[in-house]
């Protein structure tokens, strides 16, 4: 087929201005995301095994048991999910693979983040405003329906190779449900309770910190939970252009056929998205749970 | 109301319209002229919401805004604090005009001057009862302290005490409107906006929300404007009410002002409903300025004289200090002028019922069957007599509510 229309070669045009123009943006960008996953990656590493086992566990069991943590029904609800990460964690570790896993955990939590504070001020500005929201939603479909894998070339390009592309391509994959979530977690805050709040003069700041935010937070906590799930899917996608991590090891198992290596890493993924999914979800519900007590 | 020329304005609304539509002002050039809703709304686009209201408020008093839904009255209680933007008129709060205030006064007249309850409460599920009574204070930036022992004070007022570390989610909805009320009266403004503040809950709770309010507004003396769909609510809280009808007040006046003199067939059709019993009272129904036999003055001749010339065969009887003692009958009156006595003294019945003014239909039923006197109205004070009311008209006023009452009226009297 002859090719009429070359979109690629003017977005490559675009592309290629922008990474020289704001280069020492892009350079400082590659810097501040390495060196915060290097030193959190260090510093995790640096906990005992056993050490970091045990506050992760209690971690899930207060996230689950909550106030009730030392009664007989908080041990109920706390107990699965402890258990569970036990086993999964010293699973990872027999199988060697621990160092891999906190880099993956490092990875998702870092791109979580950075997906959290750019989404949630725009869900904010989406839920305020309707033409913000006009602008914004189609941008987020493009950004969810684009191949991920489509990502990575440019992310080479402005950060070369290493973790800091595999971060940014994660965080745009996994922005929209942090924008989504928080823009209709806020626009689904009942009008009478905003309504209360202009009456008492209230100004547009209090509205949306003083009530807005918190009546929407279960909501939002759902988007991070989904942010999360979103990261973690793309830490195999991230390794090909050098994140480190469980995912690396699975992409050596595809490159080397090697069924073990890919079986072995893959289960950590999984354990890791079952912990920090559940997690996630605990406080979210937690964050229910007061208002109807 | 007698004394309504003494009382204090404390809000006064002017013209007040509010369009709904993005073509307002070609809208309210039409309304000027005197087009109608319905051809503005074809020609527009726009709906008429409040189409210029004029009313005072007077300090102290209930004010209630009566109307079905629709009819305007949210809006136009949330023109009053701005919560909705009037389109044109005025809305004067202590001589200046708040459709003017900027956004800085506007801010002022909501933390300190004008506190408002909500139909569905407003509360925020994720905040204690205390911090929500509190959250007016908050919002205006009172310390901790301050708040908390206000808070406090309030919630003993609207009978929360012990439950300031609840939620919200917990509680019934009469309690979450208890919160809702003292939330308003924690700001300690003058002017308190409640908007159908008592609609969402059950009817036993709504009636005892109501007794709860009078009793607050006896101790408080707030300025209310309350919101309602509920006649009968109306009627039971409202010093005065407005009547609204498709965004226009069709009638301004006390529960008995609009029951004996409804402005419109709109309201007749709506008051027949209402138990009238209740309501209407001993000063309505009375007839003022009746014939007298003044004790001392009067001897039995001049009594007779007096029956004779009105047609009737029973008299009130003041003393010379004009109050009230009782009735004289004919015939006892003849026979004392046969026994040519001085004074009707000895003719005079004292044991007769007597009421004051405010009394009503339904508390003057009772002394009907006693005997067959008019019943006397006096003045709680100086006991002189205002006016006399009939049994008859008594009878009638009961009877156009409840056919039964009356037969069992008629029983009664027959027995006797």
């Amino acid at each position: 087929m002859k090719k009429v229309i070359d979109l690629g070669k003017y977005i490559e045009i675009a592309i290629n201005y922008l990474q020289v123009t704001f280069s020492p943006i892009w350079d400082a960008m590659d810097d501040g995301i390495s060196w915060t996953v290097d030193n959190m990656t260090a510093f995790l590493l640096s906990i005992p095994f056993v050490v970091l086992l045990i506050a992760i566990t209690f971690l899930a069991y207060y996230a689950n048991a909550g106030r009730r943590s030392l009664k007989k029904e908080g041990f109920k609800k706390g107990l699965g999910l402890s258990i569970f990460i036990i086993f999964g964690f010293l699973l990872i570790y027999g199988m060697g693979y621990w160092k891999e896993a906190i880099q993956t955990t490092t990875l998702v939590l870092v791109s979580t983040v950075i997906a959290l504070i750019i989404g949630i001020p725009f869900g904010v500005l989406s839920a305020k405003s309707k033409i913000a929201d006009a602008v914004i939603k189609p941008i987020l479909d493009f950004m969810q329906t684009m191949p991920a894998f489509v990502y990575l070339i440019p992310a080479i390009f402005f950060f070369s190779v290493g973790n800091t592309p595999g971060v940014i391509a994660t965080v745009i994959f996994s922005v929209p449900p942090a924008v989504r979530l928080t823009s209709l977690g806020i626009r689904n805050v009942q009008k009478e309770v905003i309504e209360a709040g202009r009456a008492f003069g209230a100004t547009e700041n209090q509205i949306l910190f003083k009530i807005e935010l918190p009546l929407a937070m279960p909501t939002i906590l759902t988007g991070v939970n989904q942010v999360i799930l979103l990261s973690l899917s793309m830490v195999v996608i991230a390794s090909m252009v050098g994140a480190r991590g469980l995912g690396s090891i699975v992409y050596q198992g595809i490159q080397q056929n090697n069924v073990a290596k890919g079986f072995e890493s893959g289960l950590g993924i999984v354990i890791l998205a079952i912990m920090l999914d559940r997690i996630t979800q605990a406080f979210a519900n937690k964050n229910q749970i007061n208002k109807d007590e | 109301m007698a004394n309504e020329e003494n009382k204090n304005i404390k809000l006064r609304v002017e013209d007040l319209t509010l369009i709904f539509g993005k073509r307002k002002k070609e809208a309210l050039a039409m309304l000027n002229k005197g087009v109608s809703k319905e051809e503005i709304l074809r020609k527009t686009k726009c709906t008429v919401g409040i189409n210029k209201a004029n009313f005072e408020v007077f300090e102290g008093e209930i004010f209630v805004v009566m109307g079905l839904s629709g009819s305007g009255k949210s809006t136009l209680i949330r023109c009053l604090n701005r919560l909705n933007e009037p389109t044109a008129g005025k809305v004067f709060f202590k001589d200046h005009d708040i459709t003017r205030a900027g956004n800085k006064e506007l801010m002022d007249t909501r933390r300190n001057e004008m506190s408002m309850v909500f139909q569905n409460f407003g509360l925020l599920p994720h905040r204690t009862i205390l911090d929500n009574a509190t959250f007016g204070l908050e919002l205006r930036g009172d310390s901790k302290e301050a708040r908390y022992e206000r808070g406090m004070e309030v919630l003993e007022t609207v009978g929360l005490k012990g439950y300031e570390e609840h939620y919200p989610g917990a509680m019934s909805g009469g309690m979450q409107q208890r919160v809702g009320l003292a939330r308003a009266l924690a700001n300690n403004t003058d002017v308190l906006l409640m908007d159908e503040a008592f609609s969402a809950l059950d009817p036993l709770i709504k009636s005892d929300m109501q007794d709860e309010l009078l009793q607050i507004q006896g101790k408080l003396h707030k300025t209310i404007v309350f919101i309602t769909h509920d006649l009968d609510e109306a009627f039971k809280i409202g010093d005065r009410i407005a009547i609204m009808k498709d965004g226009v007040i069709e009638q301004i006046g006390t529960a008995e002002e609009i029951l004996s003199n409804p402005a419109s067939d709109y309201i007749k059709a709506f008051i027949e409903k209402v138990d009238r019993k209740t309501v209407i009272t001993a000063e309505t129904l009375m007839f003022r300025k009746p014939t007298i036999v003044q004790l001392g003055k009067d001897g039995p001749k001049g009594a007779i004289r007096k029956m004779r010339s009105t047609g009737v065969y029973v008299l009130p009887v003041e003393n010379t200090e004009r109050k009230f003692l009782g009735y004289v009958e004919l015939k006892d009156v003849i026979q004392l002028a046969r026994q040519k006595e001085r004074t009707v003294e000895k003719a005079l019945q004292t044991d007769v019922p007597s009421v004051h003014r405010e009394y009503t239909v339904e508390e003057m039923i009772p002394l009907i069957s006693e005997n067959s006197y008019p019943i006397a109205v006096v003045d709680r004070k100086s006991g002189r007599l205002h006016g006399l009311v009939t049994q008859t008209s008594i009878v009638i006023e009961a009877t156009r509510y409840d056919d039964d009452e009356v037969t069992e009226l008629i029983e009664k009297a027959n027995e006797i």
